[in-house]
């Protein structure tokens, strides 16, 4: 074997590039699993409308319904759930609008939201119609001018007067769209002043004749459920001030009105409900079903409550639009509401329906190759032609009831045709970028392949990997694959008819990859005929590692089975949605068999299995003896302590979807009345995460801690999650920048202080105590910021996070002298446990935004991504940092710990992210695929990408560590 | 000699898991509104009793159980008490482990409960039948490498299986499905059941099939 030739790399740096590239391939997979929908922007929109149909006549006569309504105002009110206008709670919570639901001239729905239950994709999908796909709510963020034809455009070049009060994102979605307007900023913590902002123009805009639509966007109700949840003390008051100024607008709606002319229309409606946690974004009921109340004196009164029909949000959009006699977004999928146009004419009616199905034919010919065959596309076709005979004798003059229920029938074909060419629209949308997905799957496979393929050799006792990179690039296949790769790829892009990310790449960055994927196949050819023949070369190697495999204990059998089966379990939604907990099971299985090996080593029967270790033979002291039996008892009690913590963590925060709806422990400390023992909890977190903490860093950061510690705390006071002993009555919120910032310092003190460390520890001197201090300092810091960025009925999550690493490193870890590898799939299994712990879950509701305004007076890119993505990963994230540290820390242990660590944790998280993958592809047409699956695609890119950080991280300290030792 | 004791052995478990069908269909005949899903407690019950009865009977009439060193009756009923006593801890114990799994601590207080004494019948029960109250015994049995007899292995083999069930009984209650036996405790206690009787099953197959490589020290 020629050594020199192949390239010998550390376990943890093979680690760390695989898992960077498989982070580019996972980025690539998710370009075109997520694609960006092309639709017609509003440069080419066809004007033309669709002649009446009359079979047999003069073709001249277009005639356009009159509008139904003069004036419209929608008042949309962020957040609103369906059953605080229609539930139980409706008539104290909005006493007017539910008198006005029972009693008066209006029409109510339940209008359904689609997923992502998220603001600016459901202003999207009001205003076009359309459904906008599952990246809309990635790019939540910045979103730039609305370019598709949607109901505002179409507004504002009918010649209509808008005015626009509330969110900001409707602002930037239409600038200049709006004769007046005033966009209020998102602040998450703030519930009054976003809605004052909005009301206090509504008197001078309500007297005033110069406007046609009035839009008003109120957020107040959605902070609240941000903050506190849906059934908070202050949901109540938010809706009776809504209640009041729809009061105000309908009253003054109802003066204005004058004798002859088209009535007004008011339109109270939701982007999107709340969950029981009191955010959105997934798919369950109370976040998708929402009130739609149209009150407008041309409907009939009502006599009583009735059950609100169920109907899709995008359906207001046509509605809206015909009923002011603007034409209909071409992309939208909804149809007409029928009871709107209840009171005109049979032949208006016919009229707007055939205008519907008109625009939704021509959205189907264009979105369908095979439209012709769509069901509805046909009973459209029917219902036309019948309706143009009916206009025939309607024309001739013809009133007779026959002729009205002729009409009536043609109404109600037309009706069906436009459900079911809207439903296959509706399931349309979303298509696969499939070349680039496989792509991107097939080198993530490779890279799982080399990984694993590598294992023996990086998990031996050198823990370096020989990888034959150079032959591979030499050999003859290699050139081969490039050149077959290169013409696949040339054949896929030009035979391709719809766009795809991987054909719009660059040649260079093509190339790049085919050959990065020729070289991958040759490497895994190589290493794979390098396992085979080992078996007859190095037959003591092999034995070791038969003998190593058979061996394995109830642990490793656990971890192993554990880590298969949680990524098999992967394959079912309801194990996805309810992935905490095959954690939490996992967990407690653990911790049982890590007690059960614990009581192994300390009752075994003295007589003949105590033997063979050191522990018994080696003669002790007395107080040595004394020091055992309390060690002795402190391990035993380790497991059940871990085992009762994370029994009371679980129980603080619901998450998952089936049980999400129990109570728990967070919402109990999150009410109003329980603020007073929040305060006292959070700030004995804060003392123990101190002791915790202080014990490994240097004076002056232990300064910097306590100060920092308290500094978290006025935080948390003055944005007013918790009270301060001496300021009990004098509340005044702010936004507490000047205490988190004052934090933030403190932190970037630690962080500094250990970088000098490690920094000095390597460079200057090789002093493997100043680097284990920089290293816990930077641990320590990290765990400081989480302080600052956690809510603070979490802050029990970090502290007992804490508690249990200390104690398991104590008296477990090393006492039972668990190898790397088994180390770190625990801290894997833990990390992975506590970000259930801290109310994640596989939605993307379950996000907490609320930390980028923690030291920001707006939004500010950059740091609102970073401070989410650690808050959000929190638990894996330190958890993984504590690996780092403890591995580095252990003088016992031998110097190859860290690499074996950083394989194992990279190979733990590529088996789930590649299994992970395959399973989003086959599982692509699934019911669930965007609202299950995809939320944990993207969890699942992110923490690949955090661990890839990770690896970077433990591949720099070893880095250091043999360095030093050289 | 081993035949002997492997045959018995399987005597045994067949009639036990004959009573455990028993303990199934008999109340299903007698008591009006009886099903497995229905009235889940009360097959619990059934079976848990059904179970500790001819236990107790059966290896009392083999002779299993070790020998009593004295003949008094205080001393036979001191161990009848602390049998009593160990069943019971054992009950709670696996109500604790069961609520630390997540079962919830209020709400199914009683279901959990139940679960626990059918796992104690199953698993406790058959240990104190064996080895009589003696934790020391229970430790050396359940250690590595601790068997002494075909029974002890047997008693391994059995417990093993049924929590190894009770455990994988938990997996499907996740699932949307939304089935009567993904009810708490059902899928558990049914888990548990299957596991027993599995290893019923196994045990004296295993034994039979191993019996050259089974060597135990003496007592
Ligand atoms: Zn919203
Ligand atoms: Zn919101």
């Amino acid at each position: 074997m020629e050594r020199n030739c192949r390239l010998g790399i550390r376990s943890s740096a093979f680690a760390s590039v695989i898992l960077i590239f498989e982070v580019l391939a996972v980025a690539l997979f998710l370009r075109g699993f997520f694609p960006v929908p092309v639709k017609s922007s509003l440069s080419k929109i066809r004007q033309d409308l669709p002649i009446e149909p009359l079979s047999g006549g003069s073709p001249n006569s277009s005639h356009v319904p009159q509008p139904l309504f003069k004036r419209v105002v929608i008042m949309l009110v962020d957040a609103l759930r369906e059953d605080f206008v229609f539930g139980a709670n409706g008539r104290t919570y909005m006493p007017y609008t539910r008198h006005l639901v029972e009693r008066g001239s209006t029409l109510s729905y339940v209008s359904k939201a689609r997923i992502p239950t998220v603001t600016m994709p459901r202003i999207k999908a009001l205003t076009t119609g359309s459904i906008p796909g599952f990246i809309d709510m990635v790019m939540n963020l910045n979103s730039p001018a609305l370019l598709e034809d949607n109901l505002i455009w179409q507004a504002k070049t009918a010649g209509k007067k808008m005015i626009f009060y509330g969110d900001e994102t409707w602002v930037r979605l239409f600038p200049k769209h709006f004769i007046e307007y005033d966009g209020t900023i998102s602040f998450v913590s703030d519930y009054t002043e976003v809605d004052n902002n909005v009301t206090r123009h509504l008197d001078s805009t309500l007297k005033r004749d110069d406007w046609d639509i009035l839009i008003l966007h109120y957020l107040g109700l959605d902070h609240i459920g941000h903050i506190s949840g849906p059934h908070s003390s202050m949901i109540q008051p938010k809706l009776m001030e809504m209640d009041d100024i729809l009061k105000k607008i309908h009253g003054a709606l109802i003066s204005k009105e004058a004798e002859g002319s088209l009535p007004y229309l008011l339109v109270l409606c939701a982007d999107h409900g709340m969950s029981e946690t009191g955010s959105h974004g997934g798919s369950s009921e109370p976040e998708v079903n929402t009130p739609l109340v149209l009150i407008s004196p041309a409907f009939k009164r009502k006599v009583g409550m009735e059950k609100p029909d169920e109907i899709e949000q995008v359906d207001l959009t046509p509605t809206l639009a015909l009923s002011l006699g603007l034409p209909i977004s071409q992309n939208s999928v909804g149809h007409v509401i029928p009871s709107v146009f209840e009171e005109s004419s049979l032949r208006d009616q016919l009229r707007f329906v055939h205008l519907n199905g008109h625009q939704l034919s021509c959205l189907l010919k264009d979105s369908i190759s095979d439209y012709a065959k769509e069901a509805g596309f046909e009973q459209y076709r029917v219902a036309e032609k019948a309706h143009g005979s009916w206009m025939k004798r309607y024309l001739e003059g013809n009133a007779s009831e026959v002729l009205t229920n002729m009409g009536k029938k043609v109404l109600k074909q037309y009706l069906e045709a436009l459900s079911s060419m809207s439903s296959a629209l509706s399931k349309q949308l979303g298509k696969y970028d499939l070349y680039s997905m496989i792509a991107g799957m097939v080198f993530v496979f490779q890279l799982l392949l080399v990984l694993l393929l590598a294992m023996p050799e990086a998990l031996s006792s050198s823990a370096a990997v020989d990888l034959p990179v150079m032959s591979a690039l030499l050999s003859l296949p290699f050139y081969l694959l490039c050149l077959l790769l290169a013409s696949v790829h040339v054949l896929v892009c030009t035979s391709a008819e719809s766009s795809c990310y991987f054909c719009s790449l660059s040649w260079g960055l093509v190339f790049a990859a085919i050959a990065l994927t020729s070289a991958m196949s040759c490497l895994l050819l190589s290493l794979t005929t390098r396992r085979l023949p080992l078996g007859l070369k190095l037959p003591g190697k092999v034995s070791c590692i038969s003998s190593s495999e058979w061996s394995l204990s109830e642990l490793d059998v656990l971890l192993l089975a554990g880590t298969a089966g949680h990524t098999l379990s992967l394959a079912a939604s309801s194990f996805v949605e309810e992935e905490h907990q095959t954690w939490y099971f996992l967990l407690s299985t653990l911790c049982l068999a890590v007690f059960q090996d614990v009581c192994r080593k300390y009752f075994r029967e003295k007589g003949d299995a105590g033997g063979d270790e050191e522990e018994f033979v080696l003669p002790y002291k007395e107080n040595a003896k004394e020091e055992i039996y309390s060690e002795k008892w402190l391990a035993l009690a380790t497991p059940p302590f871990v085992l009762l913590c994370c029994r009371l963590l679980r129980s603080l925060n619901q998450t998952g979807v089936q049980w999400a709806h129990l109570p728990d422990l967070g919402h109990w400390l999150n009410s109003s009345e329980h603020k007073v023992v929040l305060s006292l909890l959070s700030a004995l977190c804060l003392v123990f995460i101190y002791f915790l903490i202080q014990r490994r860093c240097s004076l002056v950061s232990k300064v910097a801690l306590a100060l920092g510690l308290l500094g978290v705390y006025s935080y948390r006071a003055a944005v007013g999650n918790v009270l301060f002993p001496w300021q009990h009555s004098g509340r005044n919120m702010s936004k507490g920048t000047v205490e988190a910032r004052f934090v933030y310092v403190f932190v970037l003190g630690i962080l500094f202080t250990g970088t000098k460390d490690l920094l000095r520890s390597q460079i200057i001197t090789a002093d493997g105590k100043l680097k284990n201090r920089g290293l816990w300092e930077i641990y320590s810091g990290l765990v400081f910021l989480v302080s600052l960025l956690f809510r603070p009925h979490n802050l029990p999550v970090l502290c007992s996070c804490l508690l249990i690493q200390t104690l398991l490193a104590q008296f477990i870890w090393k006492k039972l002298h668990y190898d790397a590898a088994q180390t770190t799939i625990m801290h894997y299994w833990f990390g992975q446990a506590f970000f259930y712990f801290q109310g994640n879950s596989n939605s993307i509701s379950t996000v907490d935004i609320s930390v980028w305004f923690v030291g920001f007076d707006n939004y500010v890119e950059a740091p609102a991504i970073f401070l989410t993505a650690l808050s959000t990963y929190a638990g894996p994230l330190l958890w993984a940092c504590h690996l780092v540290c403890y591995l580095s820390s252990d003088i016992n242990r031998s110097p190859v710990a860290m690499g074996h660590g950083c394989y194992c944790l990279a190979l733990l998280r590529s088996v789930p992210a590649a299994a992970y993958i395959v399973l989003v592809t086959v599982l692509r047409y699934h019911l669930f695929i965007w609202s299950v699956f995809s939320p944990k695609l993207l969890y699942e890119a992110m923490h690949l990408l955090l661990t890839a950080g990770v690896c970077l991280v433990f591949n720099t300290v070893e880095q250091s560590r043999t360095s030093s030792a050289a | 000699m081993w035949d002997h004791e492997i045959r018995a052995m399987a005597s045994t478990h067949a009639i036990i898991a004959a009573s455990m069908l028993m303990a199934t269909v008999v109340p299903a005949a007698l008591v009006p509104g009886f099903s497995v899903y229905g009235t889940h407690l009360l097959w619990i019950y059934s079976v848990s009793g059904a179970v500790a009865a001819v236990s107790v009977a059966i290896f009392w009439l083999l002779g299993i159980s070790p020998p009593t060193r004295k003949h008094t009756l205080g001393y036979k009923l001191s161990r009848l008490f602390r049998s009593c006593l160990y069943f019971f801890l054992s009950c709670m114990f696996f109500h604790i482990v069961v609520v630390l799994y997540g079962a919830p601590l209020i709400d199914s207080a009683l279901e959990t409960f139940s679960l626990a004494v059918l796992l104690s019948s199953l698993t406790t029960l058959r240990c104190l039948c064996v080895l009589g109250p003696n934790v020391q015994a229970w430790i050396r049995v359940f250690s590595r490498h601790g068997a002494m007899s075909v029974w002890d292995t047997c008693l391994q083999i059995t417990v093993a299986l049924t929590v190894l069930g009770a455990w994988m009984g938990a997996f499907p209650i996740p699932l949307d499905w939304n089935r009567p036996w993904q009810v708490w405790p059902i899928s558990c206690s049914l888990g548990a059941v299957f596991g027993y009787l599995s290893g019923l099953v196994v045990a004296p197959t295993w034994i039979h099939y191993h019996r050259k490589q089974l060597t135990y020290k003496c007592k």
